[in-house]
């Protein structure tokens, strides 16, 4: 009875109760959207890189190398010497090794020298291997394998050849314009910095700098693209690697063996620690971002304890009314606290519709704008307890109203002041 | 007033039972309702007179449970209200005493029926089970079925007020308090109603205390009792 009676007062004021409805559904979706983007933006973050080990640069913060190795921001202190780099990946308890380096880049897409390694060992989002979308790896010195995005934003296809830029500004005056690379496969998509990335071998990366030295063309020296391919392109030195191990247990003392080896300053981080320090920073924003939905939601709670409020003064021939057939006060209490149960569940239902068709139209969009891979289901622990939470504020802004109508219905008893 | 036997007599043979009461609102100096004995028998049809803000409303909250006495008792049949809690004399209220208001009885987005049966669940009544009585009643009170589906809204105030007479009779209660029920309608409704609610009530076997300020109406009653000599705390008649 008091269920029908709930319905049908709010299907009588629908109009006002729809504003309600929508505005609570816009800022309880909201809510849940911003949380299911910040669960998703963290899995998606920490899963960057997996199944390394350690990270192994010069010697610097661990975040400055996770940085530059992993999400190509910023740039290495130093190099590591390609003899360190042969000593250490002999070590016994080292399986593999994936060199990088850096220092160029193509059209503001970073430019990363390796080897067949990178294709083979490096694992993102669990267990994932890097898949070709189309072609092949790199085997000639002046192929490039390209990350999906970068072949994706800027048209490319196989057998196109690009020229890579010096430094890593988006504008470049220092083009390495005599030995251009060939596109021999494109990436798929893993909603990691890999899709951003241009690969290179790492004797490609020395032969465009044979005739170079700090960072300039040395004039007079012209070495060209056949003669280079005759010269010695055994790398000088790499910017960082990776190093995966054959036993986890090892990973402490490889690590300590990396920070005290003697040839020359180096870092060995483990990434998971890391990305977990970065992810602690970057989560500032985010929560910022919650609070603000959280006060969103509180105007949208708010807003809707106001309409009931204004409705009370219609309804007093209502209270009257139900006074009058034996409705005891407490009784109007829970009546106006059901109508906020139900505009409420209404809304979450809505809310979580809307969220639910916003994510499959928006999957797309943001997988290509922003490689981000985002699940569809909206549906987890957190976002249950902030829909707890929704439902819980709303029943605790509702005894405003329904307090009041409890009031009216002691005190005015079957008399209406109209 | 007085009706039938003397004070001293169980009180289980009257309807209602108002014995040395007072009523004084929180913060007021001086009783502003004090009433010695008032006894009405099963079939004694009330008639109080009393223009708004002779204490009629005061008089009426305390008939329907709403109030308490300061002082004093009030027995419904058998039933001593003064002493009972304020949630069981809803649940009294709800399936021993029927209210009609001047106006505006009905909650205007429920039907006609529904209306009707509102009273049930307060009472811990089966709704379903009074539909059969609740449909008998509007046609006895010149309301046909195809009336019954609709919204109260959508119904004139002549009818409205019938239909809370039919809602305020369902469950048969000791007792139907009617204050000013036909101040909205015009003569030919008003004494169509009058006759329609008496008969109805002596069928249900109701008691009807009825105000109005409208001497016209006073020939309907046996018993009257002018509320504007109350205040002063003189017995009546």
């Amino acid at each position: 009875m008091l269920i029908k009676l709930a319905r049908l007062s709010l299907w009588n004021r629908r109009g006002t109760v729809l504003m309600t409805v929508l505005s609570l559904v816009i800022s309880i979706s909201l809510l849940l959207g911003i949380d299911h983007l910040r669960h998703e933006a963290k899995n998606s973050f920490t899963s960057t890189v997996s199944g390394t080990d350690l990270i192994v640069g010069a010697r610097s913060g661990q975040l400055n190398l996770l940085l530059y190795s992993i999400f190509r921001i910023g740039n290495a202190t130093a190099n590591i010497s390609w003899e360190s780099y042969q000593r250490i990946q002999r070590h016994p308890q080292i399986a593999w090794t994936i060199p990088i380096s850096l220092g160029d880049s193509h059209r503001g897409y970073r430019v990363v020298g390796t080897n067949q390694d990178y294709f083979e060992f490096y694992r993102y989002a669990g267990q994932q291997q890097l898949q070709l979308a189309q072609g092949e790896i790199f085997d000639d010195v002046y192929d490039t394998v390209l990350g999906s995005e970068v072949a994706a934003r800027l048209g490319y296809q196989l057998g196109q050849e690009i020229v890579l830029a010096h430094g890593i500004g988006q504008v470049s005056f220092s083009e390495h314009k005599d030995k251009p690379f060939t596109v021999v496969g494109i990436l798929a998509p893993t909603g990691t910095p890999v899709d951003q990335s241009v690969h290179v071998s790492l004797e490609g990366i020395e032969a465009i700098h044979i005739d170079w030295q700090q960072g300039a063309p040395m004039p007079g020296r012209r070495v060209s693209a056949e003669q280079a391919l005759e010269m010695d392109l055994t790398p000088k030195a790499i910017t960082a690697f990776l190093v995966g191990l054959n036993s986890r247990a090892a990973t402490f003392l490889v690590q300590r063996q990396i920070n005290e080896f003697r040839g020359e300053p180096l870092t060995a981080i483990l990434p998971g620690v890391a990305l977990a320090e970065l992810w602690q920073m970057l989560s500032m924003v985010e929560r910022l971002l919650l609070v603000i939905t959280v006060l969103v939601l509180l105007a949208g709670l708010v807003g809707m304890t106001t309409t009931l409020l204004a409705s009370m003064k219609e309804r007093q021939r209502e209270i009257a009314i139900l006074r009058a057939v034996g409705a005891h006060p407490r009784t109007l209490f829970w009546l106006v606290q059901l109508e906020v149960l139900l505009i409420t569940l209404v809304s979450l239902l809505l809310a979580m519709a809307v969220l639910m068709v916003g994510l499959w139209f928006g999957q797309d969009l943001l997988a290509s704008r922003y490689g981000l891979f985002i699940g569809l289901n909206p549906i987890r622990e957190s976002s249950l307890q902030l829909m707890g939470l929704v439902l819980g504020l709303a029943l605790l802004l509702g005894c405003i109203p329904s307090w009041l109508a409890y009031r009216r219905a002691l005190t005015d008893g079957l008399s209406v002041r109209l | 007033m007085k009706v039938g036997q003397p004070v001293t007599d169980k009180p289980k043979k009257y309807v209602i039972e108002l014995k040395n009461l007072r009523f004084r609102w929180p913060g007021r100096q001086g009783w502003q309702l004090a009433l010695d004995t008032l006894q009405l028998e099963a079939g004694q049809h009330l008639f109080i007179r009393g223009a708004s803000g002779s204490g009629k409303t005061t008089l009426l909250n305390l008939l329907s449970g709403i109030t308490t006495p300061n002082e004093g008792e009030l027995w419904l049949q058998q039933t001593p209200m003064h002493k009972l809690s304020a949630a069981k004399r809803d649940t009294l209220r709800a399936q021993q005493i029927g209210v009609v208001f001047q106006q505006l009885n009905l909650i205007p987005y429920l039907s006609v029926l529904d209306n009707v049966l509102l009273v049930a669940g307060f009472a811990n009544q089966e709704a379903r089970s009074l539909t059969d009585r609740a449909i008998v009643l509007l046609e006895h009170l010149g309301l046909e079925v195809a009336l019954h589906q609709k919204k109260a809204a959508e119904l004139s105030v002549g009818q409205q007020q019938r239909v809370a007479i039919a809602r305020a009779l369902l469950l048969r209660p000791a007792l139907l308090i009617a204050d000013e029920p036909t101040s909205a309608l015009d003569a030919d409704n008003r004494d169509a109603f009058m006759r329609l609610m008496l008969a109805e009530a002596n069928e249900s076997g109701t008691t009807v205390i009825f105000v109005s300020h409208d001497q016209a109406l006073q020939r309907y009653f046996n018993w009257h009792l002018p509320m504007d000599q109350l205040e002063q705390g003189v017995q009546p008649c």
